[in-house]
């Protein structure tokens, strides 16, 4: 899960990495009320997980309380790139005097977690990597060690800063860790840290990233999110099903991620021939699918209007097709008449013989029962194409 | 021969009391593994029979290798424990842990990671996330069904279970000599690289799948590889052409893996290592079929 700038900052702040002050407001009055609290000049910055908002017009800096409510009342509504901004934060003014970048992240193809560091903060991260590599120090993070303080300190030099500064920033880096580190993150991103002034190290913009596989650990987490999210989305979710909406006709319903990865493909090339027809979603109703959570995925599939017809493909490994298949018919007798929409069958592996000959037996007028991926991803296709 | 396992391998399951430990506990043993106990320190002195079999449980991995010589563990223990599980088999220095459980933290893995490395990396580690490794007519370490396929010359990797069970379907008149499944999470013990480089090594592997997915940078790296270091066909498949893009890593993400690490990218460079690439698992099986008949 990835938080919202203003959530990074609360996180920050608990873990005692230097922010400025930061409060959010979901109307104009709230961001004006907030301006007033704070004090000073503020900037207003819409919450949107997307990059390049500042070009977008989504952070501005107010000098008064009737600016920062001017501001507030032009951000909130505005669509950045499609995400509509339904909340800013009203952060306190900082007086730059530099601008640096560290990131703390998993490193799958190192199998460990490294930390990305530079003394040349204020442009794109990307734009430095390509441009300036050997500006972006990487440096690798022992999982069980961490990042000490004298870690700190060398990851600081590596990425180009003086005894000095290093000294300033290091411990920062070290609190960052622990944010990292016991809340699972799987990203840690300052984009800028800033000297202010003043002389102080400041976090002023985060991003962060939880593991949800490590949520069990985590229940005290409010689950308070103000991301669109799509309402089958929703729906699916809360039946625990791994779905992802897409923008075509076809849905597809299958177990395990790479199946069902590999069915919208073939379902995509299938349905070059015929109108261009494409996948509806991507669902994986997981290894060891029962009947209820097929007949849940469907109930999920068969609401998306967008959906003309239905892929079911399994490989019975742990699944067994006879709950699939059953699955199916539960579903279709809970609909009753108003099924409507045909659903293409291709079973195979674990009790494939008797989850046939249930759906032969059940001879239900929408279901298709076909042999093979290619041929039913055909035939599904075909039928969205009617 | 095969790899990683085989006929000579002896088996215990860590979490094998639990009720998936003991669904595919009872599976392995009708596949014909040798399945020789289980580890579970709260049920530990006691005996649990399967199909017929006494199985007798232990406190800790290490005493479970030395009353029986097991060396390999399967490990079916919740997400929670699984961490302490692996460090318990990495502890024993047993040679092969295959961790079946899926939605490990992953700083759990890589801790565990990282520990081996500490440890000398006695033990190889399989998954997590993953279906495990079958040797068809010798052994089966994980949940990969026994019976979709038999014993023959093609050698089977992928990070995707059910796609290795497909891949297998299509292929089971040739046969398979290992399959192995090395698990669909950002950090996993065995890779790609490491499954080719031991097919290369096997006399009964003549030919080799692999499959691959979006993310990361595995099968790039399993391009290269194949390039300087394998000698036999290799043809390959990858899933996710028109999967979405993935959740959003932050900007950083990308640079670190120095790929988009998109399906195209990744098909783009085994051709350019001279691997065939199917569209399909059907066509991928066609072409593995005619790379097969030329030999």
């Amino acid at each position: 899960m990835d938080l919202f700038e203003y959530q990074a900052r609360d996180l920050f702040e608990a873990y005692g990495v230097p922010v400025l002050q930061g409060l959010i407001a979901d109307t104009p009055e709230e961001a004006e009320a907030a301006a007033a609290k704070i004090g000073g000049v503020v900037v207003v910055k819409a919450q949107v997980q997307v990059g390049g908002r500042g070009k977008a017009g989504g952070v501005k800096v107010a000098k008064t309380v009737a600016e920062a409510r001017a501001h507030a009342e032009n951000i909130l509504g505005l669509d950045i790139k499609g995400h509509v901004v339904k909340r800013v934060m009203i952060a306190q003014g900082a007086s730059i005097a530099s601008e640096f970048y560290f990131s703390i992240l998993l490193d799958r193809s190192n199998r460990t977690f490294l930390a990305l560091c530079s003394v040349e903060g204020g442009m794109e991260i990307e734009q430095l990597a390509v441009e300036r590599p050997e500006a972006l120090a990487k440096v690798a993070v022992d999982a069980i060690e961490g990042i000490d303080l004298n870690k700190a300190l060398a990851i600081a030099k590596a990425g180009g800063f003086n005894d000095e500064l290093a000294a300033k920033v290091a411990p920062v880096f070290v609190s960052l860790w622990n944010v990292f580190k016991k809340e699972d993150a799987t990203l840690v991103e300052v984009n800028p840290l800033v000297l202010d002034e003043s002389g102080n190290i400041l976090a002023l913009d985060g991003k962060v990233t939880y593991d949800d596989n490590a949520e069990f650990r985590h229940t005290d987490r409010e689950h308070v999110s103000i991301a669109k999210v799509d309402p089958l989305e929703a729906k699916a979710k809360a039946l625990d099903l791994n779905y992802v909406k897409l923008d075509g006709s076809v849905g597809v319903i299958g177990n395990g991620a790479g199946l069902v990865m590999s069915t919208l493909d073939v379902v995509a090339y299938a349905g070059e021939k015929h109108g261009g027809v494409k996948p509806a979603n991507f669902l994986d109703i997981g290894g060891g699918a029962s009947a209820e959570v097929m007949a849940n995925g469907l109930d999920v599939i068969l609401g998306d209007e967008q959906v003309k017809s239905v892929f079911v493909n399994v490989f019975g490994g742990i699944t067994a097709c006879d709950a699939v298949a059953n699955g199916i018919v539960g579903a279709l007798n809970t609909l009753g008449d108003s099924a409507s929409k045909p659903l293409v069958v291709r079973l195979d592996g674990n009790n494939v013989v008797e989850g046939r000959r249930i759906l032969a037996e059940y001879n239900h007028p929408l279901v298709t029962v076909v042999e093979t991926m290619d041929e039913a991803a055909d035939k599904a296709a075909e039928l969205a194409n009617r | 021969m095969a790899i990683f396992l085989d006929e000579n391998s002896k088996i215990i399951v860590q979490g094998m009391t639990g009720a998936e430990g003991m669904k595919h506990t009872t599976r392995m043993l009708k596949g014909g593994s040798n399945i020789v106990g289980g580890v579970n320190p709260r049920k530990a002195g006691e005996t649990v029979n399967v199909e017929g079999k006494d199985l007798p449980v232990f406190g800790t991995v290490a005493e479970a290798m030395a009353a029986t010589g097991a060396n390999v563990s399967v490990i079916f223990v919740p997400p929670a424990f699984a961490k302490s599980a692996l460090i318990e088999a990495i502890d024993a220095e047993i040679p092969l842990a295959v961790a079946i459980t899926e939605g490990i933290p992953v700083h759990d893995s890589a801790e565990a990671w990282q520990y081996n490395l500490n440890h000398g990396s006695k033990t190889r580690l399989i998954g997590p996330n993953c279906p495990g490794i079958i040797s068809p007519g010798k052994s089966n370490a994980g949940i990969t069904p026994w019976d979709i396929a038999g014993f023959g010359p093609i050698g089977l990797v992928s990070k995707s279970g059910t796609l290795t069970y497909q891949m297998m379907f299509e292929l089971r008149d040739i046969g398979i000599s290992t399959a192995i499944g090395i698990g669909g999470d950002p950090v996993i013990g065995t890779t790609h690289i490491d499954a080719l480089a031991a097919f290369e090594a096997d006399p009964e592997t003549k030919a080799i799948v692999l499959i691959g997915e979006i993310g990361g940078d595995s099968e790039e790296k399993a391009a290269a590889y194949i390039k300087a270091n394998v000698t036999k066909p290799v043809v390959a498949y990858v899933a996710g052409f028109t999967a979405p893009e993935g959740k959003t890593m932050g900007h950083a993400g990308a640079i670190v893996s120095g790929s988009a690490g998109t399906a195209q990218a990744k098909k783009e460079a085994f051709e350019a290592a001279g691997v065939k690439v199917g569209k399909t698992p059907s066509e991928t099986a066609k072409l593995m079929r005619e790379v097969y008949a030329a030999l």
